[in-house]
């Protein structure tokens, strides 16, 4: 039977075990750390380490397993659809922090305004507490701040990580297309773009927090505002180098036209990041 | 040991009785059924729980009776041979409906319960509850009384890790407290309920029901006390180490004893707060003597130092006697009454203290962020503290000589 | 079609010894190690188990400090529901669904590998915490702030080990639904799917879909304490009780991420041993998707006492009565399976008898549970641990225990001893409700949950727990030994091991040879 018609079980791969230690350390070098105990901190490096050279190790064996020709049809498949559930898994870690955000504005900001059957909360806890969005709380952690706004930085932030998307969707086009130049350049844009957007974002928390006063510990709104948008950060991060990787890739010559799960894997994470985004701009800056 | 293998089975006895839901009345034995209670809606609870019951047994006895049939008559070794039918769209509808419409009649009933427990509205008084790891605080908001319940000192003695009592040996044990909230009979009472430091939920099941204690926000919660008499109930929500010694204990009195227990505990200045050890006691406490000092509200204490200013200071005597009853009430649960804490379990000891003085005042006064050590400011007097201080930093090998005054308090505060 | 190679030559040599476990990519070895690891950690939670059992013996305080039994209540939780439970079916799960659907192996085996060896290292981490200062977690296994940010050492290595279990479980979900969409032989339909295969289809999307939220949950609780956000306090503008919302999201669907492969095992295991058809199996299927849907929309029952408006009450209270309906059809189903079948009692058919049973009641006071005026009085009592272990125990234990027998001759080739099982089964049976039956009765009588001493009235019913867990603990020590001896030997068994046997899983020798249906069947 035909080769490409086979299923590919790979056999005794060292690279899972070695994940697994070093998620190991760098958890156990992390609490440690929390814990005052700094010098663990450089097990927590140590286990980082260890993580990336997994992460190098494991994707180089399957690209070279790929390239060899090993998967069929029927492995691709499994990867797009593990990738999709992935990415859905992503979608309900971000659900969480959106509905943290959600339960804070529309349930329990009002409470303590007195609303419902939290008459007494106000009455006898904050008597002088307005409900009002955003806020830092009845005792208004963290002192006065000022908020986000909608435009300026956050409405050019959305305007390029859209750009972005529209540019990645061009070199989707080309790869099927076998046109490997218009693939690079697109790809290109779209890593700059990213980037750009990373140095924006970090401008505007800088600005938030020497500006605006507006910190993590600003209360409720202070809480939702970085870790949304941070974790939102962290993968655009976490998108962009895998875009980098895909690019270097399309520059080595790798892919055919018919054949890109790599690159369709990480086009699809990016325009979920891009939609997340899209839930931030409208929820946290802009309404 | 044989008496208790006796009680055993005249418990399973009645237990396994009621289960075939003979006459009520079986189940009434507190230990084995929910309490009817002494409110109208605990009634009414009772009797939903009762009718639920009831129709789970009866499904039960159903849904059981068929299987058992089958293991019986359908086994191999009766040699019967396998039937052949696999589905049946008909029965299939009648097994998904019958349930629907019991299930209908099991909510119509409950939610209506529901909506009057709910109801919070035109009460005849409202009592302010706080939780405290590990100690509930009443506050009468229209007669201005205030004080801390805490559990009864002869069961804080038996529960200690092998302290030799036997519990059956105190009466109550667990479910006793220095200073029990005192309402009027057939007053609706409403509660409002709120929290120092962690989630603690405020259970007695005479009255129905529980409701969460939740730091920063208030719940409301009521109940109407048909007949006069003493309720127990525990903190129902896990509130850290000595959650199972929280005990609530509400004293409902005819209307005439709960003026007089007013009267008596209305929030008159005592006369000198050392005797609030012995004096404050709330009317009804009798065995609250030892630890009374729990009543001396903060405002009495403060109106204290307003009447008499810096000048009462403490002699070293003063303050270490007073100071061992409030250490053994408000501190030795976590740092025991010797001092030795339970480092194992994050609480310090303190016989052999290291902090200097400025630390201890600012720790108790206002508590450490992000562990159990509360902040003992709002709860006591400057005169309390400076007091409880004084006996650390000299009980035990704490020589320290350090003797704090009630202004050294109010500085920190 | 498809046939799978297997790349022998991948590392230049194929490890043998300890380096093939740590190192295998077959779904077989990869789901005896789960199996392995899931019963190691039943006895450690079970001692734990033991251990506030022994506490409550008598009134009074005799053994442990109050602060040291939250610490055995929490991990004993912790450990029996990510550490023996899940792993035991995501264990179950290697083995047979690929057998099930004829497939060579899981979709994805590396990621296979990787979801399981993650999980030692997460249970080292929260066991560590044992022996830090301060001790383990002591909030329950609920984690509520603001009680849980008062940990000590111990907290980011609970956080932590959390995040490792909920990456190992989505890993091990992701790679469950993929074999199953695309690894099925040809012919193998999805209503052709064995009960079990679609129990888990659809326990996977559960995981997938909540133990990100968890993940969430925990991360908040951890900037809450270190960075000083305040999602959970109302001085910043939070709510203690958003916690419980969001960790509730996850909870409830994780109980029924307990119950449904073992609702899956059940429906394997009374057709085979009523020598007749499962009844009604597209209802088995829709039933389970509609408790599936139901488990999303029900969260709030746990909370009834925490003052939520009227509304919610009554919206989580009828959401939550609805489940009873669609559990109810499997039930009957069971039933009528069994009804004029021709029915043989071996240990794994004794085992899912007493599950139909034992179960049901569970399901019971749960329903009971969800009456919310009741609820203000069971909330927080020991008749909600009566509840959950009948659902645990000889709920989801029972069915793994049943699964064992059931599919241990397939994996081994030997069969386990039939006498020492029935006894194992006997004894167990009779003392876990001996152990759990009586906390009903101290539970309506007042005894809240979580307390390391007790009023004296509650005396005799805690002996007698005690007395019956001490008995269940050390029976299973029976089953640990069946189990070992029938891997080390035993009379050996046909392909087919069962009279009534049905399904792919039967037609590969036993034992089942390390690469099964290369080839795949054809299923017509
Ligand atoms: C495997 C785990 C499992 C399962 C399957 C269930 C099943 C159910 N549970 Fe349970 N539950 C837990 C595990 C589980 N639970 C745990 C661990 C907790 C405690 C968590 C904690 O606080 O630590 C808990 C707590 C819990 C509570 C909160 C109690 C409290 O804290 O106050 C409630 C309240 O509604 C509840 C309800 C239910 C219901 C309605 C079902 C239903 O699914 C049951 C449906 C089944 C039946 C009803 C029986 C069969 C049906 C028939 C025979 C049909 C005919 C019947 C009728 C029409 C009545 N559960
Ligand atoms: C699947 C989950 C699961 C399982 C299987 C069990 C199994 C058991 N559980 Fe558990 N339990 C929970 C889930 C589970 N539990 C949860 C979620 C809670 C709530 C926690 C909370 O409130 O936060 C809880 C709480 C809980 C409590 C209440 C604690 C409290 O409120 O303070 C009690 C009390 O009796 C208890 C008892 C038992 C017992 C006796 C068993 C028995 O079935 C255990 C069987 C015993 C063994 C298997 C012993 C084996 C050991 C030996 C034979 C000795 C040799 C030892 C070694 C080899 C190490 N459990
Ligand atoms: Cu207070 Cu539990
Ligand atoms: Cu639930």
């Amino acid at each position: 039977m035909d080769q490409t018609e086979r299923y590919y079980v790979p056999h005794g791969s060292y690279w899972p075990i070695v994940g697994a230690v070093g998620l190991f350390f760098m958890m156990l070098g992390v609490s440690f750390w929390f814990n005052g105990i700094g010098l663990m901190g450089w097990v927590a490096w140590l286990g980082i380490a260890v993580v990336m050279v997994m992460i190098v190790g494991w994707f180089a064996t399957v690209i070279n397993e790929s390239e060899a020709g090993a998967y069929s049809d029927q492995v691709g498949r499994s990867f797009r659809m593990g990738m999709t559930w992935f990415i859905i898994s992503e979608v309900m870690f971000f659900a969480a922090f959106f509905g943290a955000l959600f339960y804070a504005r529309q349930l329990a900001i009002p409470w303590l305004g007195g609303e419902g059957n939290n008459f007494f909360t106000h009455l006898l806890l904050y008597p002088q507490f307005e409900a009002s969005w955003p806020t830092g709380g009845p005792l208004s952690w963290g002192g006065d701040f000022k908020i986000m706004g909608a435009g300026g930085l956050p409405a050019l932030n959305t305007a390029i990580l859209l750009t972005s998307g529209v540019t990645l969707t061009v070199a989707h086009h080309a790869i099927k297309d076998g046109n490997r130049k218009l693939t690079s350049w697109g790809l290109f844009a779209t890593i700059l773009l990213g980037l750009l957007f990373l140095s924006l974002q970090a401008y505007e928390y800088i600005h938030a927090y020497q500006d605006l006063n507006l910190r993590l510990t600003s209360g409720i709104y202070g809480s939702t505002f970085f870790m949304l948008t941070g974790f939102h950060g962290m993968h655009v991060t976490l998108g962009a180098l895998m875009l980098i990787v895909v690019w270097i890739r399309v520059l080595k010559g790798h892919f055919t036209t018919k054949e890109h799960f790599g690159f369709e894997g990480v086009a699809w994470y990016w325009h979920f990041v891009d939609v997340v985004w899209l839930g931030l701009y409208i929820f946290v800056y802009w309404l | 040991m044989s008496r208790t293998t006796s009680r055993w089975i005249g418990r399973i006895a009645a237990a396994a009785g009621s289960a075939l839901a003979v006459p009520a009345s079986a189940w009434a034995d507190w230990a084995v059924n929910m309490p009817r209670g002494a409110t109208a809606i605990s009634g009414e609870v009772y009797q939903l729980h009762m009718l639920i019951f009831g129709v789970c047994v009866a499904i039960a006895v159903i849904v059981f009776g068929a299987m058992i049939w089958s293991i019986f008559y359908h086994r191999k070794s009766r040699g019967v041979e396998p039937a052949k039918f696999s589905h049946s769209t008909k029965v299939e509808i009648v097994w998904t409906t019958i349930p629907i419409v019991i299930l209908i009649a099991m909510a119509v009933p409950a939610a209506d319960t529901l909506v009057r427990m709910e109801d919070t509205r035109d009460s005849d008084m409202s009592v302010k509850i706080t939780g405290y790891q590990w100690k509930w605080e009443y506050e009468y908001l229209d007669e201005g009384i205030r004080f801390f319940s805490n559990l009864a000192p002869e069961s804080n003695r038996a529960r200690q890790l092998g302290s030799g009592i036997d519990p059956r040996s105190v009466e109550n044990y667990l479910l006793d407290v220095d200073n029990p909230l005192v309402v009027p009979v057939g007053a609706k009472v409403r509660l409002l309920l709120t929290s120092n430091d962690v989630i603690h939920s405020w259970w007695v099941p005479d009255f129905g029901g529980k409701k969460d204690a939740i730091p920063g926000y208030i719940n409301e919660f009521w109940f109407e006390a048909e007949t006069p008499g003493t309720y127990r109930g525990q903190c129902a929500e896990l509130c850290g180490r000595d959650h199972g010694f929280m005990p609530v204990v509400v004293e409902v009195l005819p209307v005439a004893e709960y003026e007089a227990w007013l009267s008596d505990n209305a929030p008159a200045p005592q006369a000198e707060p050392a005797a609030s050890t012995a004096a404050a006691a709330p009317a009804p406490a009798e065995d609250a003597a030892p630890s009374a000092a729990s009543a001396a509200e903060p405002e009495a204490g403060s109106e204290q130092q307003a009447a008499a200013p810096a000048a009462d200071g403490m002699t070293l005597e003063q303050a270490m006697s007073q100071g061992r009853n409030l250490h053994v009430q408000h501190c030795s649960a976590c740092h025991q009454a010797d001092g030795s804490g339970l480092p194992a379990a994050g609480f310090p000891a303190l016989d052999k203290l290291a902090v200097g003085l400025e630390e201890h005042l600012e720790v108790v006064v206002h508590g450490r962020q992000g562990t159990a050590m509360a902040a003992f400011g709002p709860q006591l007097s400057d005169r309390e503290i400076a007091a409880i201080i004084t006996y650390q930093r000299n009980a035990w090998d704490n020589e320290t000589g350090d003797v704090v005054q009630p202004d050294d308090v109010a500085a920190v505060r | 079609m498809s046939t799978a190679t297997h790349a022998e030559h991948d590392h230049g040599h194929h490890p043998t010894g300890f380096m093939r476990w740590l190192t295998t990519t077959n779904h077989k070895d990869i789901g005896t190690m789960y199996l392995v690891f899931s019963l190691v950690m039943f006895f450690v939670g079970g001692a734990m188990a033991l251990v506030i059992r022994t506490e409550l013996f008598q009134p009074g305080l005799q053994f442990v400090d109050p602060a040291f039994f939250n610490q055995m209540t929490t991990m004993h939780a912790l450990i029996m529901i990510f550490g023996a439970v899940m792993p035991a079916f995501v264990g179950l799960a290697n083995w047979m669904v690929p057998l099930q659907i004829g497939a060579p192996d899981m979709a994805l085996p590396r990621l296979n590998n990787w979801s399981f060896w993650i999980l030692p290292f997460a249970f080292s981490l929260l066991l560590l915490t044992l022996f830090l200062p301060g001790g383990a977690p002591a909030s329950g296994w609920t984690m509520y702030p603001p009680l849980v940010l008062q940990t000590g050492d111990a907290f980011p290595f609970l956080i932590f080990s959390i995040h490792l279990m909920g990456l190992s479980s989505i890993m091990g979900a992701i790679n469950i639904i993929v074999t199953i969409m695309n690894m099925r032989a040809p012919g193998m339909g999805l209503l052709k799917m064995p009960l079990f295969v679609w129990s888990w289809l659809i326990t996977a999307y559960l995981l997938i879909l909540v133990m990100p939220v968890l993940a969430g949950a925990v991360t908040m609780l951890l900037t809450d304490k270190y960075f000083g956000t305040s999602f959970f306090a109302a001085a910043g503008g939070g709510d203690p009780v958003m916690f419980q919302h969001i960790f509730w999201f996850f909870g409830h669907p994780e109980v029924y991420i307990m119950i449904l492969p073992a609702f899956g095992i059940i429906s394997e295991i009374i057709p085979t041993f009523a020598r007749k058809p499962i009844f009604g199996y597209a209802a088995m299927v829709y039933a389970t998707a509609s408790i599936a849907f139901l488990s999303f929309i029900v969260w709030a029952h746990h909370m009834f006492t925490v003052g939520m408006p009227l509304a919610g009450q009554l919206f989580f209270m009828f959401s939550t009565m609805l489940i009873a309906v669609p559990t109810g059809v499997k039930v009957f189903n069971w039933v009528a399976t069994m009804w004029r079948g021709s029915m043989t009692f071996e240990t794994p058919m004794l085992f899912a008898l007493a599950f139909v049973f034992l179960f049901t009641i569970g399901g019971f006071s749960g329903l009971m549970l969800a009456i919310v005026p009741a609820d203000l009085q069971y909330h927080d009592s020991y008749f909600v641990v009566a509840h959950f272990h009948y659902v645990l125990v000889p709920g989801a234990v029972f069915a793994i225990m049943a699964g064992v027998y059931y599919w241990l001759p397939k994996w081994t080739g030997n069969m386990y001893n039939e006498k020492m099982g029935k006894l194992h089964f006997w004894i167990t049976a009779i003392s876990v409700n001996l152990t759990f039956f009586p906390m009903h009765f101290v539970g309506l009588a007042g005894m809240p949950r979580r307390i390391p001493d007790y009023a004296t009235q509650f005396a005799d019913f805690n002996a007698i727990a005690t007395v019956g867990a001490f008995v269940f603990g050390f029976s299973q020590l029976m089953f640990a030994w069946n189990v070992y001896r029938c891997a080390k030997g035993g009379e050996k068994a046909s392909a087919e091991v069962w009279e009534g046997s049905h399904g792919l899983e039967w037609t590969v020798p036993s034992p089942a040879p390390l690469h099964t249906f290369d080839t795949p069947p054809v299923v017509k």
